[in-house]
């Protein structure tokens, strides 16, 4: 909204910020979506808590030893932290203004996200054949609704960063694709730290524990 | 009759359940009628689209926020008239055992989430950008979304008393008791579904006051020059977008254990029901602060106004509403310090518990410091407020007597218990947002409510209020607990139970009063022809009254706190009247319906969850992601109001110079 | 975390390189694998200390991505976000740790066993 070019903070040298904060109607909605992170960041904070509380409950089921799989979470950490990069990678080809690569960059992102979800899907099927389904105990309840949280949210992210690789395609890099570049990305920067902790807190933790 | 319509009327529409509820079907359906009927006699279909559902105007959006609060304070109001019915008299069979579960839990679930939540809202969004010096929020169209997510979740809600049964595990819904094995049926369901949907509306408005106060602000309106109340919406935000989550994970996983199978909270492999209470009040505690802050925010602009004086102490309430803010968010363990967790988790909990009273303590001295040597006039938000101070100051005594976890023991789920919170929910939100609705009242509408008609309703209210809810601190230590469906006559609670019902019914009437005072008021109640019906110390009021839907004609600059005051003493107002050569075009944002069809997917997807049927399920969850998908792709949002519109609507106000 | 305005870098007329992003990606890979290695191939420490490390290792990996990634320094006028940030890290780790202590109470661990 036009309003903003009546607020208050308005440091001067318009030029020397970054394309996406340039105009203050698109930095607000930056702002905005910081602001969302912090909830989404609780909102996966009571999921941890809850898997620590009920960690050991396995009644007697699949434990964590026996289900984890070092090469399979090992190679979704390992994909997801190069997306990361190649996301990125992105914003750095919108900042200098590089349509190609930054198109580029967002597909590659986009194809590791789906190996990424591939390689998930395929870990909870395998776990379900073993009969370690979410309904067994409250440890795989857990589990299943944290990982599978994440998982959906990087298949939401997956969709979102498809439609803006088409809006960059359509219309270049304006004000506003460039913040909807620099947005997706803070998203998908936000959903490698919570696999980071899911990596650590689930896995590497209940491989010791 | 078919069978299968038999079927149907026995299990949906629950038919064989009595009076009570062929009567609200009778109701519902012919007040939809008349609805429907009145629409289209008076053409007013398309106005009703146009000027109401697609609207992101934030003044109308707290318009209907305000509605629908006192539609349902009526609704939450019944309920507690049919409760304390039930409980006037010993061994009373007014309602089943069954029913009564239901009112209750219907009765405190609506009184915080559809009662408390869109009062507060329809003050955000009516006060904030015309105090800040703002055209709309920051995300008019998120502002709308919310809007219809709670609208929609409030539906959903309240749809369940009539198809297929309303939710009787109380407000706060414990397992292993709200668990299917224990609970079967959607009433449940319909908790869960209706409070989540309109939970996702509640954080996005968090978010969206958050971005709108710290970025829309007027040039000059520095953070410590902003009114208190939004300073008060800031310190609400900030709890509701780090609170929120954790509601909708207490529910989502309760709905995983309902729907899906899983063990959460259920007793059986490995579940943890203490898990669920333990993050249902890690939303649950601050949830009250965040209905209460803005009542702190209303008191401080009334009292200022009626006082007319600068309130004292501007700094300590604003570093005593960010300090709320914080410590509320390390209380939540004082709900279950009779689970045993040991005495050093209740030991932090009940110090941090008391703590809390610490920064309310400094508000409360600052309200009546300010109003000291103060030239006060008794309007009637200012008797809201004075009546406030006292009947707070006993709630957070008998607060601060429940927050020593040892005593706690004693009082834990008494009707003590069930007093103290009435009387700070009641005391400090009601009591709030009734100041609040008749101090803003003229700049929503353009007329002032009837003062006597007023008057009437408050001594009515406060009067039913220490009558209906003294009597049951004392039931509380004479051993009375809460959510008791009836009582033999020999345990001595008679006298005091009859006369706290008595005050019940004194309080209804009191409302009633209200709406009678609501209703004389369109026709003839005081008209504010100048938009500074109080003389007032705030930007909103050098707007006419309403404001136009533009707020601003020309931004202000800020150079004092109390700034249109200021100007007033200094004679200098026409510097907030617009001149028509700084008129330049403004944008706003366009209209749109699809906040509304987003609503109305999520309900149809809520009520597919009700019943856990598929094909509904799919449906809505599609037009959600439709809504989505479509709103990603859309660019051309906004509109330019051209200046010669703007010149001639400030004319036609009279206030072009 | 929260710099003023004033350091952000500018991007009149010059690219902008891919350093801090490689560092970025460098830093978080090590870090992992530096996890791994305590976890799963080197048993030096007991789990106690491990499992304090180990998280310890994944808050770096927060500032990693905040850093080079998210440009979490960068911004228009004061950096409300970092505060909401640090607000919110701040309730998060309470929630868990805070969730733990209160329902690992001993009477409880005794029935489930």
């Amino acid at each position: 909204m036009a309003v903003m070019e009546h607020a208050v903070h308005n440091p001067t040298g318009i030029d020397e910020k970054p394309l996406e904060y340039r105009d203050p109607n698109q930095s607000v909605k930056i702002l905005g979506f910081w602001l969302f992170l912090a909830t989404d960041m609780l909102l996966f904070g009571c999921l941890f808590a809850t898997y620590l509380v009920v960690r050991t409950h396995t009644d007697g089921g699949p434990t964590p030893q026996q289900l984890f799989d070092i090469p399979g979470f090992t190679l979704e950490t390992f994909f997801l932290l190069t997306s990361s990069f190649t996301g990125g990678l992105s914003t750095l080809a919108m900042r200098n203004g590089n349509r190609k690569w930054l198109m580029t960059w967002l597909a590659v992102t986009i194809l590791l996200g789906l190996a990424f979800i591939g390689f998930e899907v395929k870990e909870f099927v395998g776990d379900v054949a073993v009969g370690a389904t979410m309904q067994r105990s409250a440890f795989l309840s857990a589990f299943f609704t944290l990982v599978g949280t994440h998982g959906s949210h990087v298949s939401i992210g997956l969709v979102w960063m498809f439609l803006t690789l088409l809006q960059v395609a359509r219309r270049g890099i304006t004000k506003v694709t460039a913040r909807k570049v620099f947005v997706v990305n803070l998203y998908w920067h936000f959903l490698d730290v919570v696999w980071v902790f899911i990596f650590t807190i689930v896995y590497l933790s209940g491989r010791v524990m | 009759m078919p069978s299968w319509f038999h079927a149907f009327a026995d299990k949906y529409l629950m038919w064989q359940e009595g009076p009570m509820i062929w009567g609200s079907d009778v109701l519902i359906l012919l007040v939809s009628i008349g609805i429907i009927f009145t629409l289209t006699y008076f053409h007013k279909w398309k106005w009703l689209w146009r000027e109401w559902i697609t609207t992101v105007d934030h003044k109308r959006i707290g318009i209907m926020y305000l509605i629908c609060a006192l539609l349902m304070m009526f609704r939450g109001g019944a309920d507690a008239e049919l409760l304390r019915t039930q409980l006037a008299v010993p061994n009373n069979h007014f309602l089943t055992a069954d029913h009564y579960d239901q009112i209750f839990t219907t009765h405190g679930t609506i009184m915080i989430l559809f009662m408390a939540m869109p009062f507060i809202f329809a003050l955000f969004n009516i006060v904030v950008p015309l105090q800040i010096g703002a055209r709309d929020v920051a995300f008019p169209y998120l502002n709308a979304i919310s809007f219809w997510l709670f609208f929609f979740g409030a539906m959903l809600f309240n749809l369940s008393f009539v198809f297929g049964g309303s939710p009787d595990a109380s407000w706060v819904s414990y397992p292993p008791l709200s668990e299917l094995g224990f609970d079967p049926g959607p009433g449940e369901n319909y908790y869960l579904l209706a409070i989540q949907i309109s939970g996702i509306g509640s954080i996005a408005t968090g978010i969206n006051f958050l971005a709108t106060i710290f970025k829309m602000r007027a040039p000059g309106m520095k953070l410590m020059r902003m009114p208190l109340f939004s300073w008060s919406v800031v310190a609400a935000s900030i709890v509701i977008i780090f609170a929120f989550p954790a509601l909708a994970i207490a529910l989502a996983l309760l709905m995983l254990d309902r729907v899906v199978g899983t063990h959460f909270f259920t007793i059986l492999h490995g579940g943890n029901p203490m898990m669920f209470v333990n993050l249902f009040w890690l939303w649950g505690h601050p949830e009250v602060y965040i209905v209460v802050l803005p009542a702190f925010g209303v008191y401080s602009e009334v009292v200022a106004t009626f006082a007319r004086k600068r309130v004292f102490g501007y700094s300590s309430m604003v570093a005593s509403l960010m300090l709320i803010s914080v410590i509320s968010y390390f209380v939540w363990a004082h709900h279950f310090f009779t689970m045993g967790a040991g005495a050093d988790v209740n030991t932090f909990f009940a110090i941090a518990s008391m703590m809390v009273g610490i920064p309310t303590g400094v508000k409360v001295f600052n309200w009546l410091f300010t109003m000291f040597q103060g030239r006060i006039r008794m309007t009637l938000p200012m008797l809201w407020t004075i009546a406030f101070v006292p009947c707070f100051v006993i709630g957070g005594a008998t607060g601060v007597m429940l927050a020593a976890a040892p005593a706690d023991y004693q009082y834990h789920n008494s009707y003590f218990l069930i007093a103290h919170f009435h009387q700070v929910l009641i005391g400090g939100v009601v009591f709030g947002m009734i100041a609040g609705m008749y101090y803003w009242w003229p700049k929503m509408f353009g007329f002032k409510l009837d003062e006597r008609l007023g008057r009437i309703a408050f001594w009515l209210f406060n009067i039913g209020f220490y009558v209906c809810f003294m009597p049951q601190y004392a039931l509380g230590f004479m051993g009375m607990q809460r959510r008791m469906y009836t009582y033999p006559a020999t345990m001595g609670w008679n006298t005091l139970n009859l006369v706290s019902t008595i005050g019940a019914y004194v309080m209804g009437i009191a409302f009633v009063v209200i709406v009678v005072q609501v209703v004389y008021s369109i026709k003839h109640g005081e008209r504010d022809l100048t938009g500074d019906p109080w003389d007032g110390r705030t930007l909103e009021w050098s707007l006419p009254s309403p404001a136009p839907h533009y707020n601003f004609a020309v931004i202000p600059t800020v150079t004092d706190r109390d700034m249109w005051w200021v100007l007033k003493e200094e004679g200098r107002t026409d510097e907030l009247r617009p001149k028509a050569k700084d008129i330049q075009p403004i944008h706003m944002p366009k209209n749109s319906g699809r906040p509304f069809l987003m609503g109305l997917s999520f309900f149809v997807a809520g009520f597919g969850f009700v019943f856990v049927w598929w094909p509904l399920i799919v449906l809505g969850l599609a037009g959600v992601a439709a809504c989505m998908i479509a709103r990603a792709l859309e660019y051309d949002d906004e509109y330019h109001i051209p200046v010669r519109e703007v010149q001639s609507h400030e004319a036609a106000l009279g206030r072009l110079s | 975390m929260a710099v003023p305005s004033g350091a952000m870098p500018s991007s009149g007329g010059h690219k902008h390189k891919a350093t801090k992003y490689i560092v970025g990606y460098a830093s978080s890979l090590v870090l992992t694998a530096i996890a791994f290695l305590l976890a799963l191939v080197k048993h030096t420490l007991p789990v106690g200390p491990l499992v304090v490390v180990l998280t310890v290792l994944a808050a770096l990996q927060i500032v990693v991505q905040l850093y080079f990634f998210m440009h979490v320094t960068e911004g228009d006028g004061p950096p409300f976000h970092s505060v909401f940030l640090i607000l919110g890290l701040l309730f998060t780790f309470a929630i868990a740790l805070m969730s733990v202590w209160i329902m690992s109470f001993p009477a409880f661990m005794a029935q489930v066993g």
